[in-house]
């Protein structure tokens, strides 16, 4: 029911809504939980875990129960909670957890199930069989006990995430949040005021309390426009502070009003020189039996939706607590001509005036009702007890300072006996102050004068002096308080709404031994919802101290952790799915080769075409096949820019190489290439590859695509921290060149008449290089080959590399040739015994390899003293051999174990294992590399390759690696 | 990527102690600690910082190939 004259939301202008299909009205200004209840709408969910009929039991952020399903079909959004939602027209809502529908929930029947299904129940029941755990009860349970549920399909809201600097941060608009960012704004300091809620003014917003002889909200409005106005202060409404992590950093969730082509959210990183935590403070429930009944609210809540929505939450009032505060609600409740029927305050002392009853020194024991309140049933200190009619219980057991970021990098509260609640550990987050109700403090008064003398201390630090501004004139009420946690008593006492704890849950994890606060949390999930257990984890601790016997400081809180309300993966992710999660590198040649068919695999962050697919060909091995056979019979062309190409210049470049290769580099002459073998310090092989000389001091080096990065590093470490003083500079190419393989016995014929040079082999011999003239383009050849056939390289500026890469290939298949892909890439080189990261796994030295040669003995280099270690030189070490099958079965895989042919195939009888397989259309079988105990001296024998995952076994001979043209007469030719 | 005592790279015939030292053995100080760090996406600079493991404060920065050349002189 709506109050006139009540309320901060417009009126003149209707929204309409849908709450589980029923059609509704409300006003901009309103949650959807305030317009629910503006339409006498009581029951909005079913519990988690016994299915219970709930109400909306708070106004705010903490809220366990009215969670709700919002939006239709992809775009739905599960568990969010009407509290935060803002109303918007089109609205659609649904409720959650219950079948057929809220009203008649078939699991109820769970309910009545409850003193079989306590706390542990699930741990002591499904033990046993353990097979049916996974297929039968968990299924069960988790299909019983639930929140919402995801579409299931792929996200169509836009999410974003975002970075802001400031030199303070204050988390809250309420009166102290809003006082801090005016005492720091007005010095000039940089000012980022983030609030959670859609509109500042935090309490101030819910209260009838007055700043300055007028309402507190005009107060807050004023504000926030100084505010506004001064160009060093961002005001952040709807924005979540979520975290508070290392040096100065949090994180917040922005959630942004629906609208078209409008992201839903956004996560900030907000870093930030100092901060001011002014989160205020969130009201605790009492426990008593069936405390959780449609119309029990939070006292502060209650007359939040009359004076802030001119929401009634009922019809006839009854208001309960153990504070001073919640007198407010039964005095606000009253000015607006409702009916309050009756205050208890469990306090004998407490004194209060107003058209109503009120009952010192009782207690509420109980509600009667179906699923909305009824009655409420009173027990008076002389132990009569009475049944008072209502539809809506305001209670109250006392507020707690919301005092979880500063607690997020480890530290715990501490409890402060007069106010029985936890405040916020001095210095816990370095550069956060605690002000207003987050620190304990609860008048108006003390809110500003609190938000003012952070915002200078935190300014101090900075170096900044703010003004000591006269404070506004506002209440200074004090806070009394004599706690209540639960109210003894026959029924069902609850604590955590949301996962459906009660005292007795509690209680009955201390008799069990659970009495460390955070088992009795795992045992009896205590907290572990959603909400975290907001309003309900100091309750739920006070009556574990005092069922253990220990006071509350010694029972301690569980560990506070971000996220402070949850916050979807959607929006942490944001810009890092699908097609955003990775950059995508593409050659120059990645248009032509899509034209051509090719499927495109991924190496490294680079897209490679796999094979050339032509008319007819159905199986990729077809397509690999015959792009083999063009390059060993006639010519193939295939990108080679995706390898690492490192430009070294300098007087000491020679040094450099000498001292990250193996093998020697000074000695080699301009216009040569020289294979180069790279390792780590502890003597196993980084890398490999070719690194050319174009002159004096000037080197390209190439890397594996896979190790360019590692090996960029790795120059960068050595000249920066080993060898500082050399003179060389070196930068990374690779992107800058797009080069091609030109492959095969046509290779000279194919680039004859493009080059203006002679392709002799005189002018040109193998292993040589050189800046050439393409078109009139300045480029670079090469004559290095991995396939094994005469092969050259050709390097043009990348702008070049489409066109250069069309002519080859036309070319190419012009003479019976064409381009060659991956697949067929890896057939050659495995023909060939030619390395890659296959091989180069980490664990594999150049002895191992066969290189020992390349470890030249003349002077220093990377991984020379630990590669020199006995155990790295063993002839027993599994080191590279060549294998064909010879048995009934023909063919090979990778990952495969080799064994002696009679030997068990297990694990302590291996000696060896396969790392490359190909089909050789040269050779006509297939091929593989691996690595054999001692193998060098085991050509011609015979092992067994047992692949045990795919259920597959061979018997093969051991052969040179190098299995075709032994003597690289083909290439050198 | 490391401990800061990848700086002080043995000589090649230091003997084993002094290279097993170097590669394998790190302490794991509650307190202060000095890192490598490598700016891999921006200059290719690499760091030694040093910085508090019980606190999470970084205390300082320096170039890695200054500390190197104060290490070397």
């Amino acid at each position: 029911m709506r109050i006139d004259g009540k309320g901060l939301i417009d009126r003149g202008t209707r929204l309409g809504f849908t709450f589980d299909g029923h059609r509704y009205e409300g006003h901009p200004g309103d949650t959807l939980a305030s317009a629910l209840l503006a339409n006498d709408v009581r029951l909005v969910g079913r519990s988690f875990k016994y299915h219970r009929p709930r109400g909306i039991l708070t106004a705010g952020s903490e809220e366990p129960n009215a969670l709700v399903t919002l939006h239709d079909g992809a775009h739905r959004e599960p568990n969010a909670r009407a509290t935060v939602t803002e109303l918007f027209d089109g609205l659609a809502a649904r409720s959650q957890n219950r079948f057929p529908s809220l009203d008649w929930d078939l699991l109820a029947v769970n309910d009545l199930l409850s003193p079989f299904l306590g706390a542990g129940f699930y741990y002591k029941t499904f033990m046993w069989p353990r097979a049916f755990w996974e297929k039968l009860y968990e299924p069960a349970i988790r299909r019983a006990a639930g929140l919402g549920a995801l579409s299931g399909q792929p996200d169509p809201d836009r999410h974003e995430t975002a970075f802001a600097h400031c030199d303070l941060l204050v988390i809250g608009a309420g009166p102290a949040g809003l006082m801090a960012a005016l005492t720091a704004g007005r010095a000039g300091a940089d000012v980022i005021l983030a609030d959670e809620d859609l509109r500042p003014g935090g309490r101030l917003l819910s209260e009838t309390l007055e700043i300055d002889g007028g309402p507190g909200v005009d107060w807050a409005d004023t504000a926030v426009e100084e505010l506004e106005a001064l160009p060093n202060v961002r005001f952040m409404p709807r924005t979540a502070v979520t975290g508070a992590y290392d040096h100065g950093t949090y994180g917040a969730l922005e959630r942004l009003p629906r609208g078209p082509k409008r992201p839903v959210d956004c996560f900030w990183r907000i870093h930030a020189r100092a901060a001011v935590l002014a989160a205020g403070a969130l009201e605790r429930p009492v426990g008593f039996a069936d405390n959780d009944r449609p119309g029990v609210m939070m006292a502060g809540a209650v007359r939040g939706y009359l004076n802030r929505y001119g929401a009634a939450a009922g019809k006839a009032f009854v208001v309960f607590g153990n504070n001073d505060d919640a007198h407010r609600t039964a005095l606000d409740l009253a000015d607006a001509g409702l009916h309050v029927a009756a205050v208890i305050d469990s306090r004998h002392e407490a004194r209060l005036s107003g058209p109503f009853d009120v009952h010192a020194g009782a207690q509420v024991i109980g509600t009667r009702g179906g699923r909305a309140l009824e009655a409420v049933v009173i027990r008076h200190p002389n132990g009569r007890v009475e049944s008072i009619a209502a539809d809506c219980l305001a209670m109250s057991g006392g507020w707690n300072p919301s005092v979880h970021l500063t607690c997020h990098m480890g530290a715990r509260p501490v409890w402060q006996e007069d106010i029985a609640a936890f405040v916020p550990p001095p210095g816990a987050v370095p550069g956060l102050i605690p002000a207003g109700a987050a620190a304990g403090v609860f008048s108006t008064h003390g809110c500003l004068a609190s938000g003012a003398k952070a915002a200078r201390e935190a300014l101090e630090v900075l170096g900044i002096t703010a003004a000591h501004a006269p404070l506004p004139e506002a209440e200074d009420a004090p806070y009394a308080i004599r706690p209540l946690w639960l109210v003894e008593g026959k029924g069902r006492a609850w604590l955590d709404f949301q996962n459906d704890v009660t005292a007795k849950d509690v209680k009955q994890a201390a008799q069990e031994n659970f009495r460390s606060v955070e088992h009795m949390k795992r045992y009896t999930t205590q907290g572990m919802a959603t909400d975290q257990g907001k309003n309900s984890n100091v309750a739920a601790l006070a009556i574990l101290a005092d069922a253990t016997g220990r006071t509350i400081p010694e029972t301690g809180t569980t560990t506070f952790r971000p996220p402070y309300v949850p916050v979807p993966i959607a929006a942490m992710g944001a810009g890092g799915r699908g097609r955003g999660f990775a950059p995508e590198r593409l050659t120059t040649s990645h248009a032509a080769s899509l034209e051509r068919g090719a499927p495109m695999i991924e190496a490294g962050l680079w897209f490679r075409p796999s094979w050339f697919p032509r008319g007819g060909e159905t199986h990729w091995r077809q397509s690999c096949d015959r792009e083999v056979r063009h390059v060993r019979e006639a010519v193939g062309v295939t990108d080679v820019s995706t390898l690492g190409k490192i430009d070294i210049q300098g007087p000491d470049a020679a040094t450099l190489l000498d001292f990250v290769y193996t093998n020697t580099f000074s000695t080699l002459k301009p216009g040569r290439v020289r294979y180069g073998l790279m390792l780590r310090e502890d003597g196993f092989v980084m890398d490999d590859g070719t690194t050319a000389r174009l002159g004096e001091q000037h080197y390209v080096m190439t890397t594996t695509t896979a190790a360019a990065g590692q090996v960029m590093r790795h120059l960068d470490f050595v000249t920066q921290v080993l060898k500082p003083g050399l003179d060389v500079s070196f930068t990374s190419v690779t992107e800058h060149w797009a080069q091609f393989a030109v492959a095969g016995p046509k290779a000279r014929e194919l680039l004859s008449g493009l080059l203006d040079t002679d392709l002799s082999d005189e002018a040109w011999p193998f292993m040589s290089c050189g800046e050439v003239r393409l078109s009139g383009i300045a480029a670079r050849l090469f004559r290095i080959s991995f396939s094994g056939e005469t092969g050259f390289e050709i390097a043009v500026p990348a702008r070049y590399g489409d066109s250069l890469f069309r002519l080859l290939v036309a070319r190419a298949e012009s003479l019976g040739g064409g381009a060659y892909g991956m697949e067929a890439l890896n057939v050659l080189r495995i023909e060939k015994g030619f390395l890659t990261h296959a091989e180069l796994h980490g664990r594999t030295t150049a002895f191992d390899l066969g290189m020992e040669g390349l470890m030249s003995r003349k002077k220093d280099f990377v991984g020379r003293t630990m590669a020199a270690r006995p155990g790295l030189v063993d002839p027993e070490r599994e080191r590279l051999v060549g294998l064909k099958p010879i048995g009934p079965v023909k063919s090979l895989t990778s990952g495969a174990f080799l064994f002696e042919p009679e030997a068990e195939a297990t694990r302590e009888n291996a000696e060896g294992y396969t790392t490359s397989v190909a089909f050789s259309p040269t050779l006509g079988h297939f091929l593989a590399l691996g690595f054999l105990k001692n193998g060098p001296e085991r050509l011609g024998e015979k092992v067994r390759l047992v692949d045990h995952l795919r259920g597959y076994e061979t018997l093969c001979e051991v052969i040179h690696p190098v299995a075709f043209d032994r003597d690289g007469g083909r290439a050198r030719g | 990527m490391g401990d800061a005592v990848l700086l002080d790279r043995p000589d090649p015939e230091a003997g084993e102690a002094a290279w097993d030292g170097y590669l394998h053995l790190r302490d794991n100080p509650a307190g202060v600690t000095r890192d490598l760090w490598h700016h891999e996406a921006g200059c290719g600079a690499w760091l030694v910082v040093t910085r508090n493991t019980v606190t999470h404060a970084v205390e300082g920065a320096e170039l890695a190939e200054a500390a190197a050349r104060e290490g070397q002189a």
